[in-house]
């Protein structure tokens, strides 16, 4: 066990956990903060994605001692009040079915449009590829990362 | 107007049952929808006044309706109560949705599979909104002292307009609780619906994008321990003996215990297929010390029964392709005369492996057993028949378990089996402690409960006209007899026989999105383009022609037939007209397919662009006739899901097994479809018959791996016959 001081959604959280832990897990075993999802433990599907210093990380691979002060935004720090245009687009476009991976497929769509305002058709099938949706939105999903790109 | 009595689901109309009075809703705010809008949080109602089961009104006009059945992301929980605020007249920005607990005084059917859930929910949903809007106008009957008949309603208003009387629905909503439930009510004409038939979001939309708790598997409670299961490796061994002293002092271990999910006393249900009967269990404090546990033990196994391999499952399903059935399915004619005299015969074998559910969320389970009582929360598509098992599992009565469903992440099947329910009350019942039971994505994908692997061999005869005169269909499928003899072409073929087999494995199998529809409807509609290319005909207009025969002609009783083949070819018609299917210069190839499942008819084009060597799938347009649809918005993303869902497991998935263990365990080997490949675009276009509504969870899945094939035969000059296609020797997607 260890005691590792966190930047979290601009508040500083302090746990003391196995060093090995991953950040998915602190996150939400010991932060309660359940918004970021587990779907395989092994960096292939995106549910777990957060952002590190703003870029899209997988949180599931991520161990809690790596992060030192690094800055870390979850889906629940994404926007104040749930407004962030990627959120606003998924909401307008109705993309979720099930809705297990679209907290991962948000933070990967805010990250992409964050370095890449104007994201061309294949650039945002290719940054959404490494998020699985296994309901099937991937369509959607498009649609809202344009909507939100000329937000 | 209709007439209706109010007979069906009576029970649900006894105000002030459990659901009033226990206190159980309230007491969960998890079961809350985020659909309330923050004008509804700063309004809401000091008191609120239950009508029946289904809904309450509050004391300023706010209506809370109970979503009864499992949202497992088909999106009922959105459109059961649009029936329901449709026939009660209240607008929709006045609704707050909340789930329903396992209540069975109350609710019919509370179950999510077979795409059932709005088929066999439409009346009694219609009838609860109809019955509390009555009893609101009878209260204001009374009130005003005039004749009930005189009352209209309008978006949560009553008024009376020879007086100008009018009041809100909160005003009488106290009132209405006395008035006795009416016998007999009214329901309205299809053609003024104004909630359904339109578009509605998702109730859980910004909770879900906003990452708040919903799912099973982000439960919290005080004192919650976390348990994982360690099950065989392989199918067809059984627990031996492990040494767990070292780690159950591993940090944060609590215990380490073997233990039998189903004792022999145990009466299971259905629901209990594929569970495996003992577990070792690994309780600690955070899921990631249990992994670790996990890693570190050791247990031995031994061997119980054979260990099979795919190439065994695939020669076994080979060998039954050869040979006839002691008693056919069914049998029109004379097959083999015909066959005899027929101009022309094609023949083809297709076949598919077992796949995995995998939904996002894997597995899990909260439990809390105590000697009172136990409390149960977590995703599951059958809460009714868990709460059997549990009473014979736990030794517990009904009236002492508490089962609540939370939003599930996906379930296409795998969450019919609550085995992990089970497994997580058991385990709760030995800690004697709060448990929420978490399933690794490995313990998920290697468990069990997989789509049957499937194998179908077809013969068709054609006359010199190319008129299809013989169609022979042998299937067997693995714990699964794969045919369905009475759909189509059965009806539409003088000489018909079907046969099927099942092998018997040790590797479990249960429902998986549209069950062997998922397989046979894309091995018949590949096989039902090679037999229309055999005659020299068009294939939509090869298959109009069979539907013509089944329509003005049909061969053995009608009613047999499991399909309405006027409503067959509707769809075929339409999705030949919107996708402008004699439009052959386009530059692409394009696959055509139809198929009927779960009460709903589905026809989709499907094209595929050559691309840079891989041809990639461009559109599909989907015609679909499931009668009403209630919310046009989620019923289109259920269609593309659907889409989706087949075009990728039928071109990259498979669970393949050597010596009964799976040799896929994670998304890095068993291949999901992802982002890039998925069709550029999806058209979808409903039949508006007015006809009441039919399931849209699975059917628009099973045909679109037919149109898939029947495109790549025309990219690629090939036909694809064993699954998935990207295995089928050179890949060819992706
Ligand atoms: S859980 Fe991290 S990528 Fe899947
Ligand atoms: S919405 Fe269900 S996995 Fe994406």
């Amino acid at each position: 066990m260890a005691l590792f001081t966190l930047n979290i959604n601009g508040k500083k959280q302090e746990v003391d956990v196995d060093p090995t832990t991953p950040m998915l897990w602190v996150l939400r075993d010991h932060l309660n903060l359940v918004g970021t999802k587990y779907g395989c433990g092994i960096a292939q599907c995106g549910a777990c994605t957060i952002h590190l210093d703003g870029t899209a990380t997988r949180a599931c691979m991520l161990p809690v001692s790596s992060v030192g002060n690094q800055n870390i935004t979850t889906i629940e720090g994404l926007s104040e009040n749930g407004d962030h245009p990627v959120q606003k687009a998924w909401l307008e476009v109705d993309v979720p079915q099930c809705g297990y991976c679209q907290a991962g497929q948000i933070m990967t769509a805010a990250s992409l449009l964050e370095k890449n305002p104007n994201p061309t058709d294949e650039e945002i099938e290719m940054a959404m590829n490494g998020n699985i949706c296994r309901c099937g939105t991937y369509l959607r999903i498009r649609k809202a990362v344009k909507m939100a790109a000329n937000s | 107007m209709t007439l209706v009595k109010t007979k069906i689901g009576r029970r649900a109309f006894i105000r002030n049952t459990g659901l009033a009075s226990g206190g159980l809703v309230l007491g969960f705010n998890w079961l809350a929808s985020c659909k309330m809008t923050p004008e509804q949080v700063n309004s809401l109602p000091k008191e609120w006044f239950d009508l029946n089961g289904f809904l309450k009104v509050g004391d300023n006009g706010l209506v809370t309706i109970m979503s009864p059945n499992p949202e497992i992301g088909q999106n009922v929980k959105t459109a059961m109560p649009m029936i329901v605020a449709e026939e009660l007249d209240v607008a929709w920005k006045d609704v707050i949705v909340e789930q329903a607990p396992l209540n069975t005084d109350i609710f019919t059917r509370q179950l999510a599979g077979g795409s059932q859930s709005i088929r066999q929910g439409w009346e009694s949903l219609r009838m609860a909104g109809a019955t509390a809007r009555q009893m609101l106008k009878e209260a204001a009957a009374q009130a005003w002292q005039v004749p009930v008949s005189e009352i209209t309603t309008k978006e949560g208003q009553l008024m009376h307009e020879a007086s100008g009387k009018s009041a809100g629905y909160g005003e009488m909503a106290s009132a209405a609780t006395a008035i006795e439930v009416p016998e007999e009510v009214e329901l309205k004409d299809i053609n003024t619906f104004s909630i359904i038939g339109t578009n509605k979001k998702n109730v859980d939309g910004p909770k879900i994008v906003t990452g708040q708790p919903l799912y099973g598997l982000d439960v919290q409670r005080e004192g919650m321990l976390i348990a994982m299961i360690v099950h065989p490796p392989a199918f067809g061994m059984k627990y031996k003996s492990m040494n767990a002293e070292s780690v159950k002092s591993m940090p944060g271990i609590k215990d380490v215990f073997h233990f039998e999910v189903y004792p022999e006393t145990v009466e299971k249900q259905w629901s209990d297929g594929g569970g495996i009967p003992e577990l070792v269990a690994i309780v600690g404090n955070s899921t990631w010390e249990c992994m670790q546990a996990k890693k570190a033990l050791e247990v031995e196994w031994e061997e119980a029964s054979k260990l099979e391999s795919t190439a065994y499952h695939d020669e076994a399903l080979t060998a039954l392709l050869e040979k006839p059935t002691e008693q056919p399915a069914r049998k029109d004619g004379d097959v083999d005369a015909a066959f005899k005299k027929a101009a022309k015969i094609v023949e083809s074998t297709y076949s598919a492996p077992y796949l995995a559910h995998n939904t996002m969320e894997p597995m899990n389970f909260f439990a809390h057993v105590t000697s009172e009582k136990a409390e149960l929360l977590g995703p599951i598509q059958t809460p009714e028949f868990l709460e059997k098992t549990l009473v014979s599992r736990l030794g517990m009565p009904a009236e002492k378990i508490d089962i609540m469903m939370t939003r599930m992440g996906g379930g296409f099947g795998r969450r019919l089996y609550g085995t992990f329910a089970v497994e997580a009350a058991a385990i709760s019942q030995k800690m004697n402690a709060p448990v929420k039971l978490v399933y690794s994505r490995e313990d998920d994908m290697t468990q069990g409960t997989y789509r049957p692997s499937y194998k179908v061999k077809y013969k068709a005869g054609l006359d010199e006209n190319g008129n299809l005169i013989a169609w022979h269909v042998r299937g067997a499928g693995t714990n699964d007899d794969l045919i369905f003899e009475d759909r189509f072409p059965a009806g539409a073929v003088d000489n018909y026989l079907a046969e099927k087999h099942v092998l018997p494995t040790n590797v479990t199998t249960g429902a998986w999105r549209a069950p062997r529809s998922n397989f046979i409807a894309g091995a018949e509609q590949a096989f039902m383009d090679e037999v229309a290319e055999a005659s020299g005909k068009d294939p939509i207009e090869f298959r109009l022609e069979l539907f013509d025969r089944a329509i003005n002609n049909p061969v053995g009783d009608p009613k047999k037939n499991d399909y309405d083949p006027e409503r067959y070819a509707g769809v075929l018609k339409l999705v030949k007209e919107k996708a402008n299917w004699n439009d052959t210069d386009n530059g692409k190839s394009r696959g055509v397919s139809a198929y009927y499942c779960h009460n709903s008819y589905v026809a989709q084009v499907l094209d595929l662009e050559e691309g840079s060597g891989t041809p990639k799938v461009g559109k599909v347009w989907c015609a679909v006739d499931c009668g009403i649809v209630i919310n046009p918005l989620s019923a289109k993303n259920q269609v593309e899901g659907g889409i989706v869902d087949g075009i990728g497991h039928s071109t990259f998935s498979a669970m393949t097994f050597t010596d009964g263990k799976p040799n896929q365990s994670n998304f890095d080997k068993y291949r999901l479809i992802r982002n890039m490949e998925a069709p550029k675009e999806v058209e979808t276009f409903f039949v508006d018959n007015g006809i009441d509504p039919t399931g849209l969870g699975e059917p628009s899945l099973p045909p679109i791996v037919g149109a898939l094939a029947n495109a790549l035969y025309k990219a690629t000059g090939r036909r694809h016959y064993s699954q998935p296609f990207i295995s089928d020797r050179p890949p060819l997607v992706g």
